[in-house]
């Protein structure tokens, strides 16, 4: 078949198309959204009907892909790192049930932090679940990863994870798919109380599971991922994971002369490591992401032969690049001519004519009177409002962290205090914590700055379109403190007066200041065209 | 043959539409090609870069690693310099002489274009006036850039034509020729300024 140019996300999506899935669940999260905006746009899976709208959290997507799984059919999920946390209430417990249909979990982390928070590390979940990680090393293993994934996952009846980080995720490059599996017929689990998780079928769930894993280490060491790679120099040996390989291979031009372990399926393929340990006197791990492999072999008495990024050979945190990997390894480096001083810094900002530009601009001049520190934000473009010019805002944490947040801080005293948090992030997880501030009649002012989208990811379509007055309603907010309103410059004082009057209020408060995404009117404009 | 390339600009720019056109370059000639980009945050006005990366040979990194890319090719002038350690002994800097001023501190911009001129191997060019001059549309500025990098891509000119040609197919006839003239005139303008014709 023809190559196509392929990001490492749109390989997997297409892997997954041809792997027969009836469906793909996410919420969308850099570096990960690309996989199910391809699976909408696929000719294919729209002829097919697959199901590829977005959902409201990472939560129901696993859920949702789990009950396919159930009903026999293969689904893929899809997600940032960070919505592993959201998920992993379904994804651990999915482990014990097992898969029926193939499950395959993909999980985009992004180490360096280029758009996140933080930098953890999705195959430490995969090991703590107890289930097979795929970790692929390029576009066409991502492709073929995906399709060998499903398989994997109907052969051991268990969710296989693959995990995948933003050099892969966004990078291009050629890809050949290969002929397309049908999709499976509707079959429920031959044993109808598989996914009963009650105490006395979890037991036995789980010592399944852990039966299981000595088929994922044969698995493991079949895999045609994992390979054993001679080196007549055995004064090192290397264990390269994921996309360290490809760091490898640059600095040697594609021949080490070190032995080499590739790693691109877990659990470890125990006899090379064990081999590559007997046969080379120190062990360098190339890992993306956290020292896992590194600390497993490394123990906790410390074996100083292992190296990597607990020893000091790489740095402990940010993602690896052939200099690092050059460094750790003692090659010889070059560098080009220092950045003038002139060069500054140019720092991402909210874009001219963003509303939550006059949103911020009115909450800093009421809330000035109150003092500093008062106001507790979320995730998505609004966090900008963290730089300059308005540096309005006192967290960023997790999705919908700034309505509870408001709430601790009230509880303890602090008043008045004010959520920002978008539209989507708001019915991705801010709904519950506003219904334990009506509960409590918490006085916290909420603000859900609403630009009917998803924006920083690109303009997904936001779950909360058209519903956040009555979900504020329903949950129980007074109606008369639902304040909905244009935030647009010739409206600054009325939104300046509706703040001031609703951060006295002593209950809920929620001001609803609406304007569409102004990117995403741009689009929808030209798309009209 | 091998050309690392890095692309740099403002988020909104557009650079990966001449990452594009270098890859399907590559792609229809049977060369090997990686690009990397990053997506997400960094699109807001902030600074932008992707790797580009086409060889004869497999390519391992996604990323380009310090003092060995060929040429950065730059939409920006002051983000043409912010990736000077990755350029390797020789390699050519070329850029978009129009300043984008979205932030404060934005350097002199005297003092900037004379710090270009004084790289080693450079090529400034005022695509958008090239661009609607060759053109008559500043659309095909982007393309432009490319024609003036041109000269040091080690790939066959022709190659080049065959990516914008793949891209904007679906676009017609009159948008290939736009983008073709563009990419004509900024090749002429950087042979001229280095003394390659």
């Amino acid at each position: 078949m023809q190559r196509q140019l392929l990001l490492g996300v749109e390989a997997i999506a297409q892997g997954a198309i041809d792997s027969g899935i009836s469906g793909v669940y996410a919420y969308p999260g850099t570096p990960s959204t690309e996989i199910t905006e391809y699976i909408q746009g696929s000719k294919e899976a729209i002829a097919r009907n697959v199901h590829r709208a977005w959902a409201a959290n990472e939560k129901t997507a696993m859920e949702s892909a789990l009950g396919m799984s159930y009903a026999g059919k293969r689904a893929l999920v899809c997600m940032k790192h960070v919505g592993m946390n959201v998920a992993a209430d379904c994804f651990m417990n999915a482990a014990v049930t097992g898969a029926n249909g193939g499950l395959v979990i993909t999980a985009a982390d992004d180490p360096s932090m280029h758009s996140s928070q933080n930098e953890q590390d999705s195959r430490e979940y995969g090991r703590f679940a107890l289930i097979p990680i795929l970790e692929p090393s390029n576009q066409q293993e991502a492709y073929d990863m995906t399709r060998y994934g499903f398989a994997l996952s109907e052969t051991v009846g268990s969710p296989v994870l693959m995990r995948i980080t933003t050099r892969l995720a966004h990078s291009r490059s050629g890809v050949e798919p290969c002929e397309g599996l049908a999709e499976n017929h509707l079959h429920l689990p031959e044993d109808k109380r598989q996914f009963v998780l009650l105490p006395a079928i979890a037991r036995k769930r789980y010592k399944l599971l852990l039966e299981k894993q000595a088929d994922f280490i044969k698995a493991s060491e079949q895999s045609p991922f994992n390979r054993y790679i001679d080196g007549e120099d055995k004064s090192l040996g290397i264990i390269a994971c994921g996309i360290g390989y490809n760091y490898l291979m640059e600095n040697f031009d594609g021949k080490c002369k070190y032995p080499v372990v590739k790693v691109s399926q877990y659990p470890l393929p125990r006899k090379m490591i064990k081999r590559l340990m007997r046969e080379c006197k120190q062990i360098m791990v190339l890992e993306e992401g956290y020292p896992m492999v590194e600390n497993m072999l490394k123990g906790y008495p410390g074996n100083e032969n292992i190296l990597g990024r607990l020893d000091g050979s790489l740095p402990r945190d940010g993602e690896l690049n052939p200099d690092l990997v050059a460094k750790a390894l003692c090659l010889p480096t070059t560098e080009g001519a220092p950045v003038p001083e002139i060069v500054a810094p140019r720092p991402p900002a909210l874009c001219n004519g963003c509303s939550h530009r006059d949103v911020y601009k009115a909450l800093n001049e009421v809330i000035a009177s109150y003092g500093e520190g008062r106001v507790f934000s979320d995730i998505g473009c609004y966090t900008l409002g963290a730089l300059p010019p308005f540096q309005a805002i006192n967290s960023c944490v997790d999705m919908g962290a700034s309505i509870t947040m408001a709430k601790g801080a009230c509880d303890a005293g602090l008043f008045p205090t004010v959520a920002v948090i978008g539209d989507s992030t708001f019915t991705h997880s801010g709904m519950t914590g506003l219904l334990d501030a009506v509960n409590e009649k918490t006085p916290i002012t909420v603000i859900i700055s609403d630009n009917e989208s998803i924006s920083m990811t690109g303009g997904q379509e936001s779950s909360a379109l058209g519903k956040i007055e009555s979900i504020c309603r329903g949950i129980g907010v007074e109606p008369e403190h639902i304040r909905v309103l244009l935030p647009v410059p010739k409206n600054h004082e009325e939104l300046c007066q509706i703040i001031r009057t609703e951060l006295e209020y002593k209950g809920v408060s929620v001001i609803i200041p609406r304007r569409i995404c102004i990117q995403k009117a741009g689009r929808d404009a030209k798309k009209k065209k | 043959m091998k050309t690392d390339i890095i692309l740099a600009g403002v988020g909104g720019q557009g650079i990966l539409s001449i990452a594009a056109a270098l890859g399907s370059a590559a792609l229809t000639n049977n060369l090997y090609m990686k690009q990397a980009e990053t997506h997400g945050m960094s699109q807001r006005g902030g600074d932008v870069q992707s790797y580009m990366r086409i060889s004869d040979k497999p390519i391992y990194s996604d990323l380009i690693a310090k003092g060995t890319a060929d040429i950065i090719l730059s939409v920006e002038p002051m983000e043409a310099l912010r990736y000077l350690p990755f350029l390797r002994k020789g390699g050519y800097v070329v850029t978009n002489a129009t300043p984008f001023i979205n932030i404060p501190n934005y350097p002199d911009t005297e003092i900037l274009s004379a710090t270009l001129s004084a790289l080693p191997h450079h090529v400034v060019i005022d695509a958008d006036t090239i661009a609607k001059e060759a053109t008559g549309n500043v659309r095909a500025s982007n393309f432009v850039m490319l024609g003036a990098a041109s000269p040091f891509i080690e790939i066959p000119f022709e190659y080049l034509e065959d990516g914008i040609r793949a891209i904007f197919a679906r676009k017609g006839e009159e948008v290939v020729e736009m983008n073709l003239k563009g990419l004509r005139a900024g090749r002429e303008f950087a042979l001229k300024a280095t003394n390659k014709q």
